[in-house]
């Protein structure tokens, strides 16, 4: 009895071992935590890009209206690459688009914008990264599609002409 | 009088400088129980990452605004979720991580302790 047991359990064990590394090969090896649906936006104190005026988060998301927050910097690559698709959404009238300068240099930030276009209706500034964290955000670029206060959708890495679709179906 | 002034500034100055540090303590211990997200296998405090940087400035303001370790965690863990914590908490996505070693050490122990039994009755 106790000869028949024991090898059947090892194999058990190391089968069941087994299952979990292969299955764990597959995955890939950046984390991203699954975001809860619909999560309240931060509230924080910021400054406008081109005024410096102080700004409140509140006066900035207001409303029913759909907001697309867009973390960027001018010394980020893909941002450059994601910035046609932010384009083209500036042409939509019942979306507003705002950008998060993210720890950038203020002339570099500007050039970028006279050379590429500026599609955000209003820029505000995160010099030390920390409304990025506020916002639960990796890094640049980052994304976010906002109603009624609440993150609807969350996009971490550059746009993509698959993500702009979303974006348009979403914002219908 | 001179001296008593030298003390007194002397005393506070090294009163400052204490709790000072032990607030940059805290600070260095809680960023070392948070992980870089972006960084695999390094604590925000060993990295320096944008990321990392920004998370530490993040952590010495609300430490300033008077928010305790805990709640910093609960705040992080909140944005981020658990994965953030090298240390997580005990919740229904934990129970398996906690209880496997006990598990381990109870059923281990059984199988000691019945090997033990069988030598008994043998002898």
């Amino acid at each position: 009895m106790k000869t028949k047991i024991f090898p059947i359990f090892l194999i058990f064990t190391f089968s069941i071992i087994f299952f979990v590394f292969y299955k764990g090969l597959q995955n890939t090896n950046i984390y991203t935590p699954e975001i809860k649906s619909e999560i309240k936006i931060p509230n924080f104190d910021t400054k406008e890009f081109f005024s410096k005026d102080k700004i409140n988060s509140d006066q900035i998301f207001i409303g029913s209206d759909y907001y697309l927050l867009n973390i960027w910097a001018s010394w980020c690559v893909p941002c450059k690459e994601e910035h046609k698709y932010l384009m083209d959404l500036s042409e939509k009238d019942n979306i507003k688009i705002i950008g998060q300068n993210y720890k950038d240099n203020f002339d570099n930030a500007k050039n970028f914008l006279i050379n590429l276009d500026n599609p955000y209706d209003l820029i505000f500034l995160d010099n030390d990264g920390t409304i990025a964290i506020e916002w639960g955000a990796y890094g640049v670029p980052e994304t976010f599609l906002i109603q009624n206060n609440k993150i609807i959708k969350k996009i971490i890495g550059p746009l993509d002409e698959k993500l702009l679709f979303e974006i348009k179906e979403l914002t219908q | 009088m001179n001296i008593l002034k030298f003390l007194i500034s002397g005393i506070f100055l090294i009163y400052c400088f204490s709790s000072d540090l032990k607030a940059k303590n805290l600070e260095i211990e809680i960023t070392k129980n948070l992980r870089c997200l972006i960084c695999q296998g390094q604590s925000v405090y060993d990295s320096d990452s944008e990321f990392a940087n920004s998370l530490k400035i993040l952590v010495e303001k609300k430490l300033n605004e008077g928010l305790d370790e805990k709640q910093i965690y609960v705040y992080l863990k909140d944005k981020y979720g658990d994965w953030i914590l090298y240390d997580p908490g005990f919740s229904k996505n934990t129970y398996f991580l906690w209880l496997l070693p006990i598990l381990m050490f109870i059923f281990g122990g059984a199988i000691i302790l019945r090997k033990v039994i069988l030598k008994k009755k043998k002898l």
